[in-house]
């Protein structure tokens, strides 16, 4: 009962709101990275594993970039460039092979790539952790803390890019074919859309879209070689829950479930927060397979 | 992941030995060649030998799933992890410590862990099941990872060797060739008890589940409780594997639950040739030399796992039924 009270007693409003606007600015990052991945999925039936490395890979370009010019601006664009040249240029060498084989060598495949890419960090940029200074360093009080205007501005910046890419999905023609090719592979290819071209350009879309929020995320936390599994894990929890494919519940189960861990770190360890968005996924697989934001399939 | 027709060896045709005659001195053979070499070997060899051999105990348990019943665990560290555990558990708290009372606790670890994870995510198929595996590992690597009380957290544990005692008939502390010799065994009995359950009805209605699932439900079997059956006991094997390892080298840490583990565990099914259960070791053999050459050639910092994922990548597009694959009709007669 002590426990009881004291918990009642202890509901902390301002940290509640506090993560509340932490768990939308990492929920947007992670639905930046979700919507790739799931875009990826709906369209090539690709899990794609190595999706946290190109994250990874695109806040070290992010880096060095950033290092090289001073301009983080520079360093958003030029990482999401190379980033998805790179995942075109992957998509090529080994997925291409691969079309009309088991879709679980796909995710055998990319997971090599992501082993190889996450070492090759390791051996280029070694262990140390680096960091991407902020744009800049304004801030506005937040209860009794100095909140960053920099990490506002990173939520809107993320909620820009996929506003910006759900209308290059709608109203662009690459966005019409891949839209089409979504719907009926075989339709589109007779219909005399490139297929295999929509293919690499998705994944380099995705590729793209990853390394941009990395280097978003690189001033909010650090920049290592490990990274890419938990954000990889976390975009992977994201993708089932909002339903696989399935664009607009993705987004949406992004920013649940980093409210869920924003909120369970109130109370646990950081790195035990986790295990509430494993406890999230559990349940929508035994209850709601399809993932909680779709509707139900008839 | 299926394999094409495959023609016969050659060597059959022309000895005229029946197949059966033919695996069993091959069979003979490598055990005689797996049972002198220790006596040949210097220790550092002799301690890589017996390692590769519990590696491939955990490869070939993943097998049983990924090659016969068609579902890749991304989770076989979680199996792992707790049976090694679990055995630590024992040798730390009973005294004196007994090495089969450590197994059974490792193997009753592995079981619980397998029947949690497999009652969840055999409802999925696919890459569900993959990715469901994966983030079940996860859990128990951050329980592992954080209830430092109990687990030692990031230190992990560290203990002593149990006695290799047969009750009643021998009694000695190991050394590191009865420890191959006993690993050796442990592996055999594995190797021919999941030869033997992929032969029977059992293993053949899990084949059917891999080649057809629709087709295998439709018939009548209760798929499910098949998949379930097959988790368990792929993920008590890969616990035995644990607990082996736990008695090698008396000590158990979290870096062995976590993913790494695991994504080593398919790159060895996937090098050696999935579906053939020895395919696995051998896959275990290839990735530890390699390993060791490549650390030996260009130092210790070199990062070895770039040339191999590129190797795993070229395997699976060039040749998806690994080193093993050309005798996997062979194997599995």
């Amino acid at each position: 009962m002590d426990a009881v009270s004291h918990f009642l007693h202890a509901i902390p409003v301002d940290l509640i709101i506090i993560q509340t606007v932490n768990g939308i600015v990492t929920g947007l990052i992670l639905a930046l990275i979700a919507s790739g991945l799931t875009l990826i999925f709906g369209i090539l039936d690709v899990v794609n594993f190595a999706h946290g490395e190109l994250f990874m890979l695109g806040a070290y370009v992010g880096v060095i970039v950033v290092a090289a010019t001073g301009s983080f601006w520079l360093g958003l664009i030029a990482s999401a460039l190379i980033v998805a040249i790179l995942g075109a240029a992957l998509q090529i060498v080994t997925l291409r092979p691969l079309i009309g084989r088991d879709p679980l060598n796909t995710i055998l495949v990319t997971f090599g790539i992501s082993l190889v890419l996450q070492n090759y960090a390791l051996w280029q940029f070694g262990p140390v952790q680096r960091k991407i200074p902020e744009p800049f360093s304004a801030h506005f009080t937040l209860f009794y803390l100095q909140y960053p205007w920099y990490r506002i501005m990173i939520a809107a910046l993320s909620a820009a890019i996929i506003g910006g890419f759900w209308l290059f999905l709608k109203y662009s023609k690459f966005g019409i074919w891949i839209r089409a090719t979504t719907q009926d592979r075989v339709m589109a290819q007779a219909m005399g859309i490139p297929v295999p071209l929509v293919y690499t350009g998705v994944f380099a879309l995705g590729a793209g879209m990853a390394a941009a929020s990395g280097v978003l995320f690189g001033p909010l936390g650090g920049v290592n070689h490990t990274m890419g599994l938990d954000w990889v894990l976390k975009a992977f929890i994201v993708v089932v829950v909002g339903g696989m494919g399935n664009l607009g519940g993705s987004i949406a189960a992004a920013i649940f479930i980093s409210l869920l861990e924003a909120y369970a770190a109130i109370w646990l360890d950081p790195s035990q927060a986790v295990i509430v968005s494993f406890v999230a996924l559990i349940l929508t697989l035994l209850f709601r397979p399809t993932g909680l934001f779709v509707a139900t399939p008839k | 992941m299926t394999a094409a027709p495959l023609q016969q060896p050659m060597t059959l045709k022309k000895s005229g030995l029946s197949h059966t005659a033919v695996f069993w001195i091959g069979f003979c053979v490598v055990m005689a060649v797996l049972i002198i070499a220790p006596l040949l070997l210097p220790e550092f060899w002799r301690r890589f030998l017996t390692e590769i051999l519990i590696w491939g105990l955990l490869a070939m348990s993943s097998d049983l799933l990924i090659g016969y019943t068609g579902m890749v665990s991304f989770g076989h560290s979680a199996f792992f992890g707790l049976g090694m555990y679990c055995a630590a558990a024992a040798l730390l708290i009973l005294h004196p410590a007994n090495l089969w009372l450590a197994i059974l606790f490792g193997l009753a670890g592995a079981a619980g862990a397998a029947l949690f994870v497999a009652y969840f995510s055999t409802r999925l198929r696919d890459i569900y099941f993959a990715i469901t595996t994966l983030i079940f590992s996860q859990i128990f690597y951050v329980i592992i990872f954080t209830w430092t009380a109990v687990t030692g957290g990031e230190n992990g544990l560290i203990f002593s060797r149990p006695h290799l005692s047969i009750p009643f008939i021998y009694d000695a502390r190991f050394t590191s060739t009865t420890m191959h010799w006993f690993v050796l065994a442990v592996v055999t009995a594995s190797y021919l008890f999941l030869r033997r359950v992929t032969q029977s009805p059992f293993g053949m209605v899990l084949q059917s589940i891999r080649e057809n699932e629709a087709r295998t439900r439709a018939i009548g079997y209760p798929v499910e409780r098949y998949k379930i059956v097959s988790v368990m006991l792929s993920g008590l094997f890969a616990g035995l594997a644990g607990v082996l390892y736990a008695i090698q080298n008396q000590f158990v840490s979290p870096t062995f639950v976590y993913f790494i583990t695991s994504g080593d565990t398919v790159i060895f099914n996937v090098i050696g040739g999935i579906g053939t259960l020895v395919g696995p070791i051998v896959g275990a053999g290839f990735f530890q030399l390699m390993r060791e050459l490549l650390s030996r050639l260009f130092g210790d910092q070199f990062p070895y796992l770039i040339p191999l994922g590129i190797i795993f990548i070229a395997m699976i597009i060039l040749l998806p039924q690994g080193l093993l694959g050309f005798a996997r009709r062979w194997l599995n007669r």
